[in-house]
């Protein structure tokens, strides 16, 4: 905690939130993130780069706000600015929503980092919810992108697809890889039915920068349309963390083992931050 | 009601099973490849010495990198002894 204001980016920083595998969390976690920055004052971007599937309009509660998407900005039918959707609850923080009536091929790589240097000039963080698979729209969704945050959950499955992504991000270059764990279940970890982190991270071998336990807060602020970063529970407090991390902010671990009494406390100590 | 003697968690069951997946998966070497190899490494052996063929471990590793990545795997193999003094050794 001591440096917490020591390590502020430089420029902005367009960062991709990837899995390999669907259903983990990409897009509540891109949502977060993104709301958590702006939380802090950062203006944020958040791209929905899962075309024909879109999402992370409904998980932000933005879906009716919707006039042009990422594909009518590469198609020239809008300006880029036209397709942003400002998010009134927070200041500086903006969703560009991706086309549900297309496929994939819209987009191109090479078209994706022309509108991302277009948006760096605006914008502190850039955060682009990536699609599942390793197909064009994976490759489209990094293009632009100099860090990534990969997010898995405990599981066989997904421990396997995320390796592939990471073994697929240092292929194309990147440097800066971040592992978020999702929806672990510490009673589980304890009585031996369930990977604990450790175990997670000693098998992907890149840094952990955010521990999500599973919590049914979640389930709710998606119905609800409001992401819960910072919010009073488990994820809420999990979620900024994450965004301090990735701020290079050093956050310890929170240890979600110790019921409600030492939540009360942990709470507590980081309202203050 | 628990059994005293427990099984395999199946934490570390999923542990075992990943560590063999993605050593497959970082090399493009498949399972079936691998219990190919292991079949070849114990016919050749077999020509110098008696060895236990059953029990062959095989595995391609990283050991001694940094990072399970980036570095040159290789391969490892544990082969029982099961005779060296034998006169098979002399025929050679």
């Amino acid at each position: 905690m001591e440096n917490q204001f020591s390590q502020e980016p430089k420029g902005s920083e367009v960062i991709v939130v990837t899995s390999g595998k669907g259903g983990v969390g990409k897009t509540t976690t891109s949502a977060n993130v993104g709301t958590g920055l702006a939380k802090l004052g950062k203006k944020v971007c958040l791209i929905d780069t899962d075309i024909g599937l879109r999402n992370l309009d409904v998980v932000m509660g933005l879906e009716n706000r919707i006039v042009y998407n990422l594909v009518d900005v590469v198609e020239g039918n809008c300006r880029v600015k036209q397709a942003l959707i400002r998010d009134k609850r927070h200041p500086g923080l903006y969703l560009m929503p991706s086309a549900q009536t297309r496929d994939k091929s819209a987009v191109t790589p090479g078209q994706m980092i022309k509108v991302i240097e277009h948006l760096k000039e605006q914008f502190d963080y850039i955060i682009l919810d990536c699609p599942a698979g390793i197909e064009q729209g994976f490759q489209n969704a990094i293009a632009g992108a100099n860090r990534a945050l990969v997010v898995t959950t405990p599981e066989v499955s997904a421990i396997r697809d995320a390796d592939r992504i990471i073994g697929l991000l240092e292929a194309n270059g990147f440097k800066q890889m971040d592992l978020i764990i999702n929806r672990l279940r510490m009673d589980m970890v304890k009585r031996g039915d369930m990977m604990s982190a450790q175990d997670v991270v000693d098998i992907l071998a890149i840094p952990l920068i955010g521990i999500i336990p599973d919590d049914e807060n979640v389930v709710v602020s998606t119905n609800q349309g409001e992401p819960l970063v910072g919010n009073d529970c488990p994820a809420g407090q999990a979620y900024r963390n994450v965004v301090m991390r990735v701020q290079g902010k050093e956050v310890p671990f929170l240890n979600f083992d110790r019921g409600i009494s030492f939540w009360t406390r942990v709470t507590g100590i980081f309202h203050k931050a | 009601m628990r059994h005293f003697f427990r099984r395999k968690s199946s934490c570390q069951i999923a542990k075992d099973r990943l560590k063999i997946l993605l050593i497959s998966d970082r090399v493009n070497c498949s399972p079936e490849m691998m219990e190919l190899i292991k079949g070849d490494i114990a016919k050749v052996i077999s020509k110098y010495m008696k060895i236990d063929a059953g029990n062959i471990e095989i595995q391609i590793n990283t050991k001694g990198a940094k990072s399970g990545r980036g570095a040159k795997p290789s391969l490892y193999a544990n082969i029982p002894i099961v005779d060296v003094s034998s006169d098979m050794m002399l025929k050679h």
